[in-house]
């Protein structure tokens, strides 16, 4: 079970950390089954694994959240408990979490402080923290300034205030979960330089992340996680991406999706002018011209925030806007009064939200219920003003059948369901009634390797049969392998449009900077 | 996968909390020096002993049902409507004009009068915080709180200016005619052969009662506009990608809150006072928050909540008649029931849960 670095015991140097039958359970699910894994100082250690494989549970019991059931951490050859965050502070170890935990309107320095303050007056602590952090960054070249309000600083910036938090505190040992999911491709490389650098000085950082490509760029070694267990340790250079694929899924998988050239044919998306104005008065969406053809795949590419989902909100008929959308050469109501989901389905918009677990699902409901949603007023699932509770049953075992949801238990609540199955059931609700045009945001967040295999076959499908396909993702690796055009979001604009055959994730990435055409 | 069996979701919780109350509850009344068995069988024998006690139990759980089933619509619809008690008065109101105003030919045709006028003035009441929170975004806790205190004040203004009778020095309607009078349990049970106490006020409303809950199960269940209304409450911004408009379920969620709010005076005013006083609904509007918490807003739940605290109802007035527990004491058991069995849900529901994991493991 345990594939521990046998390598890491011929080296003098007592591991940085070191945990030994490590299990945690949460009721029934054993989140986390006896792992054990050593970390040398000075090195980067990759954890991979898909979503609920037990990553972020382990570090957790590493920065003292949870307490492990079983199982004993060693931090530098010395037997450490860790029972909350103090502690963990104490021995060393820093996080640096994915969504930020920082004061948006506090300044750089008095983040940096926050928790970490001398005595009762702030100005001394303050002027320390000054000149700590001007050592910091000559040492690591991480210049931040220190003056900065932290809600004027780009996302980069944030994370670096994250790494300066952890390094304050003098930290040795850093852990990072899933760093690079809110930065553009460059900022991730600076990141990665960031973290080269911290290894030159001797710290060690735990890296976690879903994606294989960081995995095999940053990394020295790599421990693979399923289903709570430790699956391998090996060394980062004598691995390779498919190989810790198939490890953290268990059987082979296929890393590219098979698809023809796409044969595109009429216009059926056909947005002109369109302008969003957030509740907040924000200017959301500055004018975007697309379209979206039969028979093809759109990807839309940009960080996240750069008005992907109010371009997907108001397509999907939930938020006003200006401008105008034909669809079908039919123009779509856009003023809010006859928007809703519902007219919108009725022109056969189908829509996959970006975040299932809020909008796409209703998570205490059963997947019968979930199954007739948006749709519940069609006259096949309802007889008067009742609900044909019976056919939407059985056309949701049906469906479960047809896109493989596993347990294929109707009666079962959402909740209760991975993040694959559940965005499968999303998925067939969506595509089985055979839009013309389907909507679909951030389509394999949160899914395990093997159900994005599978949601992606079910897209192009889509497309071969000549249906349009508007895809929102974050990741551009998705939006490389699904997409036939690709156009960039940044700011509430098209920055371009590209054929995904003829670009790259260099050239899509300094679009999504903002440095334009 | 499920930790705990449905079974025992809904019977083992509410009914160890039940015995939690009950223990806390003996031993406040060991503290104050009286006897809690025998204080347990006075309320037993006073609530349940007799058709008379049962009478007086009915008659209370026929209010709170009305009133629990009016929160537990609204609580699917994601929205805490407090106001039951304030509807409820309206509600009362409209009973009144109804029952005064018309000459009805006989107590069917008064009956559904007076129900249609109690629900629409229950419903009149609570469209207006319903308004507020759907288009302004007023937190309908507050505006709903508020209104219970409006209510009350139109009420007084109502009665002692303009509905009380010349010299009367009541503030009270003049008393509903004959022909508006509701057969009583007794009335409805003496044709086949039970002879049921012919002073308790329970009346034919009870089994009005029974067909609303019914009815709301039938409508949260079985129709889209109850699927609607649940996936509202369940999650906002998935009902607006469905196509729900919040705005729309707002009002209609709180229109039928309020009418079953409303409906609950045609079992006080009508069925039992006869007229309509100041005060009718004697806090009836805030048990059924109460009612609606332990029934988990269920319909079926709500019946046995509304049972239970009739039952407490009847039984407390006996014990603060016999012994010397002050009537104060039963307000504090009454309390204890909805702390154990509304608010203090996850202290019973957490051992549970482990204990059923436990015994999963061994079985494994």
């Amino acid at each position: 079970m345990s594939g521990s670095d046998t390598s890491g015991r011929q080296e003098t140097a007592a591991p940085a950390i070191e945990l030994q039958g490590i299990s945690k359970a949460f009721g029934p699910v054993q989140a986390n089954k006896d792992i054990s894994i050593r970390v040398m100082p000075g090195t980067i250690h990759g954890i991979i694994g898909e979503n609920g494989a037990g990553k972020s549970t382990l570090m957790s019991i590493l920065y003292g959240f949870y307490k492990a059931d079983k199982g004993e951490i060693f931090i530098a050859g010395q037997k450490t408990d860790i029972p909350d965050s103090q502690a963990a502070i104490a021995a060393g170890i820093g996080m640096v979490f994915q969504h930020f935990k920082l004061v948006e309107n506090f300044t750089v320095l008095e983040n940096i402080i926050l928790g970490a303050e001398d005595g009762g007056l702030l100005t001394p602590s303050l002027a320390k923290a000054r000149k700590t952090l001007l050592e910091l960054e000559h040492e690591y070249g991480l210049n931040v300034d220190p003056d900065a309000v932290i809600e004027e600083l780009g996302v980069g910036m944030q994370q670096r205030v994250e790494i300066l938090k952890a390094l304050y505190r003098q930290a040795d040992i850093l852990i990072l979960d899933e760093p690079t999911g809110v930065l553009t491709p460059a900022e991730a490389d600076q990141l990665f330089r960031i973290l080269d650098r911290l290894r030159e000085e001797g710290k060690t950082i735990i890296l976690i992340t879903h994606k294989l490509r960081e995995i095999m760029e940053a990394t020295d070694t790599v421990s693979v996680m399923r289903r709570g267990e430790m699956t391998a340790t090996v060394k980062t250079k004598d691995t390779s991406p498919a190989e810790l694929a198939e490890l953290m899924v268990g059987r082979k998988v296929l890393l590219r999706v098979d698809k023809k050239p796409a044969v595109p044919g009429d216009v059926v998306l056909d947005i002109k002018n369109l302008h969003v104005v957030d509740d907040k008065g924000v200017e959301r969406l500055k004018g975007i011209d697309l379209q979206v053809r039969a028979g093809e795949i759109v990807g839309i590419a940009g960080v996240a925030g750069n008005g992907q989902s109010e371009l997907l909100e108001v397509l999907g008929g939930y938020a006003d806007a200006t401008g105008e959308i034909r669809v079908n050469g039919q123009p779509l109501d856009l003023s809010g009064k006859h928007s809703d989901g519902r007219s919108r389905r009725a022109r056969g918009i189908a829509h996959v939200p970006e975040d299932r677990q809020r909008e796409g699902l209703i998570m205490d409901f059963s997947a019968w219920e979930n199954t007739a949603f948006g749709y519940h007023r069609d006259p096949d699932y309802q007889s008067g003003v009742l609900l044909n509770n019976a056919a939407i049953r059985a056309d949701t075992e049906a469906k479960m059948e047809r896109f493989d949801v596993r347990p294929p238990n109707p009666g079962l609540a959402a909740k209760n369901f991975s993040g694959g199955n559940q965005q499968k059931i999303v998925l067939a609700r969506e595509i089985e009634r055979n839009p013309d045009l389907l909507l679909v945001g951030q389509p394999t967040r949160g899914v395990d390797i093997g159900a994005i295999e599978f949601i992606h076959q079910q897209i192009v499908a889509l497309r071969d049969k000549g249906k349009a396909v508007l895809l929102v993702s974050v990741e551009l690796e998705e939006i490389l392998a699904l997409a036939d055009r690709v156009a960039v979001m940044f700011d509430g604009h098209i920055m371009g449009e590209r054929m995904s055959a003829e670009t790259d994730e260099k050239e899509l990435g300094l679009l999504m900077a903002g440095v334009g055409n | 996968m499920e930790v705990m069996p449905k079974w025992a979701e809904v019977t083992l919780v509410p009914l160890i909390s039940l015995l939690l109350a009950a223990i806390l509850s003996a031993l406040v009344i060991l503290a104050i020096g009286e006897d809690p068995i025998a204080a347990v069988n006075l309320m037993v024998t006073g609530a349940l002993g007799s058709t008379y006690g049962w009478g007086y139990t009915l008659y209370y759980a026929t209010n709170f049902l009305f009133t629990g089933l009016a929160v537990s619509v609204a609580f699917h619809a994601g929205l805490f409507n407090i106001g039951g008690e304030g509807q409820a008065m309206l509600g009362g109101l409209g009973v009144a004009l109804a029952c005064l105003l018309i000459p009805w030919p006989h107590w069917t045709l008064a009956l559904l009068g007076a129900a249609g006028a109690a629900a629409l003035f229950g419903a009149a009441w609570a469209a207006i915080p319903a308004f507020l929170q759907a288009k302004r975004g007023s937190h309908i806790v507050i505006t709903t709180i508020m209104f219970n205190f409006i209510g009350a004040a139109v009420l007084n203004y109502v009665l002692v200016n303009l509905m009380r009778p010349a010299g009367s020095m009541d503030p009270a309607t003049a008393r509903f005619p004959e022909t508006t009078h509701l057969p009583t349990l007794h009335d409805i049970l003496a044709p086949i052969g039970i002879n049921f106490s012919k002073s308790a006020p329970a009346n034919v409303t009870f089994l009005i009662a029974l067909l609303a809950c019914v009815l709301v199960w039938f409508l949260l269940w079985r129709t889209w506009l109850g699927y609607e209304i649940r996936s509202y409450g369940k999650s906002e911004p998935a009902a607006k990608y469905g196509g729900i408009s919040p705005t729309a379920i707002t009002m209609i969620a709180m229109l039928i809150s309020g009418g079953l709010a409303g409906l609950m005076a045609i079992n006080n005013v009508m069925g039992e006072a006869e007229r309509l006083v100041l005060n009718a609904v004697e806090g009836a509007g805030f048990i059924g928050i109460a009612v609606a918490l332990m029934g988990r807003s269920h319909p079926f739940g709500v019946l046995l909540a509304a049972i239970l605290f009739g039952f407490l109802y009847q039984g407390g007035a006996e014990l603060a008649l016999w012994t010397s527990i002050p009537r104060e004491l039963i307000v504090v058991i009454q309390a204890l029931v909805i702390l154990f069995t509304g608010a203090l849900d996850n202290m019973v529901r957490m051992p549970l849960e482990r204990l059923f994991l436990m015994m999963r493991r061994r079985n494994a």
